[in-house]
């Protein structure tokens, strides 16, 4: 999708498009949310132990999921990012493009916002295209999610594993929803027995 | 200098690094490139055993080892001083607090003949740095310890979840010297 249109798109809500995601998941595959209202949203739509809640590292969420997609090949892994912490961190695009995972799914929530500092507008507020980006980093596979149903369908098919995608979705203002647990190390453990992996 | 000094039978040090990773299962080994790991990375790439790739940033690196390890693969950032320099909030807020135990190589740089007055600079960060996070920190300067120290210090990272960081030291490495 060109530049241009990436502001007709329908705006969606987080919590609505993170339960469609999540309802989708059937092979226990592993969901990496980024910091704030990211992972709010994921503890709101229901805990899981394949879960990861990523609480500081702003822009970390698709490296860390890079990393549990090479560990894990036979396990799907989703990472989920805000706009901001993504732009934080473009690099990881290119990184992903060359590893090539086929279980790597990435999802962008673009608000056009610093949401949680306070709603300061963000480059792809106006001007940057992050699914633009993630093409010119060598992501073939990424889209804009028109509307809900795009979404799910995008997600269905990225869910098949055909190789790294992203898909990226404009949404509303509505603060995230959950509280999430506050302790790294119990989130950790949780996630680590989750996805069968143990204290090496 | 040591590639020279080290007796002929004995291993270069990057040779012993490869080697003590491979013994320990570290099996991912991502790297922001440095001119003195030239040698090691190139043996890495070589070596079917590893995973071996660059990152665009040494932060990203370490996001990825974490993931990995919390999936049960152990993995290795591989960078220069500078490198370390970007990454104290990745190892405050993610590395120390989730007990991650990131294995952190650093190529010394800054120090014993450096050239660059910003390495130099950047170098007086990383021992702070490390020291106040409480991060277990080794710096590496004589061959006959290489093996030892390395072989014991990522045993007791997985032991105990926490990052470890091995500074190589130009006396280990010979370090970089400006072209005359
Ligand atoms: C390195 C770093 N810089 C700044 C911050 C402060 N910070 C926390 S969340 C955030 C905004 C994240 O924006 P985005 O990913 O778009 O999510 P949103 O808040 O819009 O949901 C910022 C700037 C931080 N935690 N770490």
């Amino acid at each position: 999708m060109s530049n241009a249109g990436f502001h007709n798109l329908k705006v969606m809500n987080r919590l609505d498009l993170t339960r469609r995601m999540m309802a989708q998941l059937k092979h226990d595959e592993a969901v990496i949310a980024g910091i704030g209202n990211t992972n709010f949203d994921l503890w709101e739509a229901g805990q899981r132990p394949q879960n990861f809640y990523m609480l500081g590292s702003m822009g970390l969420a698709i490296p860390i999921a890079l990393g549990v997609a090479i560990a894990q090949p036979q396990r799907h892994v989703v990472a989920l990012e805000g706009d901001g912490s993504l732009l934080m961190q473009l690099g990881c695009l290119a990184t992903v493009a060359v590893q090539a995972s086929k279980n790597l799914t990435m999802v962008v929530w673009d608000n056009g916002l610093y949401q949680i500092t306070g709603s300061q507008p963000t480059a792809s507020k106006a001007t940057a295209d992050i699914v633009a980006i993630a093409r010119g980093a060598g992501l073939a596979n990424s889209a804009w999610a028109a509307d809900e149903d795009e979404f799910e369908r995008l997600m269905a098919r990225a869910l098949e594993g055909g190789g790294p995608s992203l898909i990226a979705a404009r949404i509303d203002n509505h603060p995230g929803v959950g509280k999430t647990e506050r302790d790294p190390v119990q989130i950790r453990v949780n996630f680590m027995r989750g996805i069968g992996a143990s204290k090496s | 200098m040591n590639d020279a000094t080290t007796a002929a039978n004995a291993k270069p040090w990057h040779e012993i690094v490869l080697a003590t990773l491979k013994a320990n299962d570290v099996k991912l080994i991502v790297y922001v490139p440095d001119r003195v790991l030239t040698k090691l990375i190139a043996a890495l790439h070589a070596d079917d055993f590893f995973i071996v790739f660059a990152a665009t940033r040494e932060e990203e690196a370490v996001g990825i080892i974490s993931g990995a390890y919390m999936a049960g693969m152990r993995g290795a950032v591989l960078m220069q001083t500078s490198g370390f320099a970007t990454l104290p909030n990745a190892i405050a807020s993610l590395v120390a607090p989730s007990q991650i135990p990131a294995l952190l190589f650093v190529s010394e740089r800054g120090t014993l003949g450096e050239f660059n007055l910003g390495q130099a600079l950047v170098a007086k960060t990383m021992r702070p740095v490390l020291d106040a996070l409480a991060i277990e920190n080794h710096t590496i300067t004589r061959h006959d310890e290489l093996e030892f120290i390395v072989d014991r210090s990522i045993k007791q990272a997985y032991a105990t979840q926490a990052p470890v960081a091995f500074i190589l030291s130009p006396l280990l490495t010979g370090g970089k010297v400006l072209a005359s």
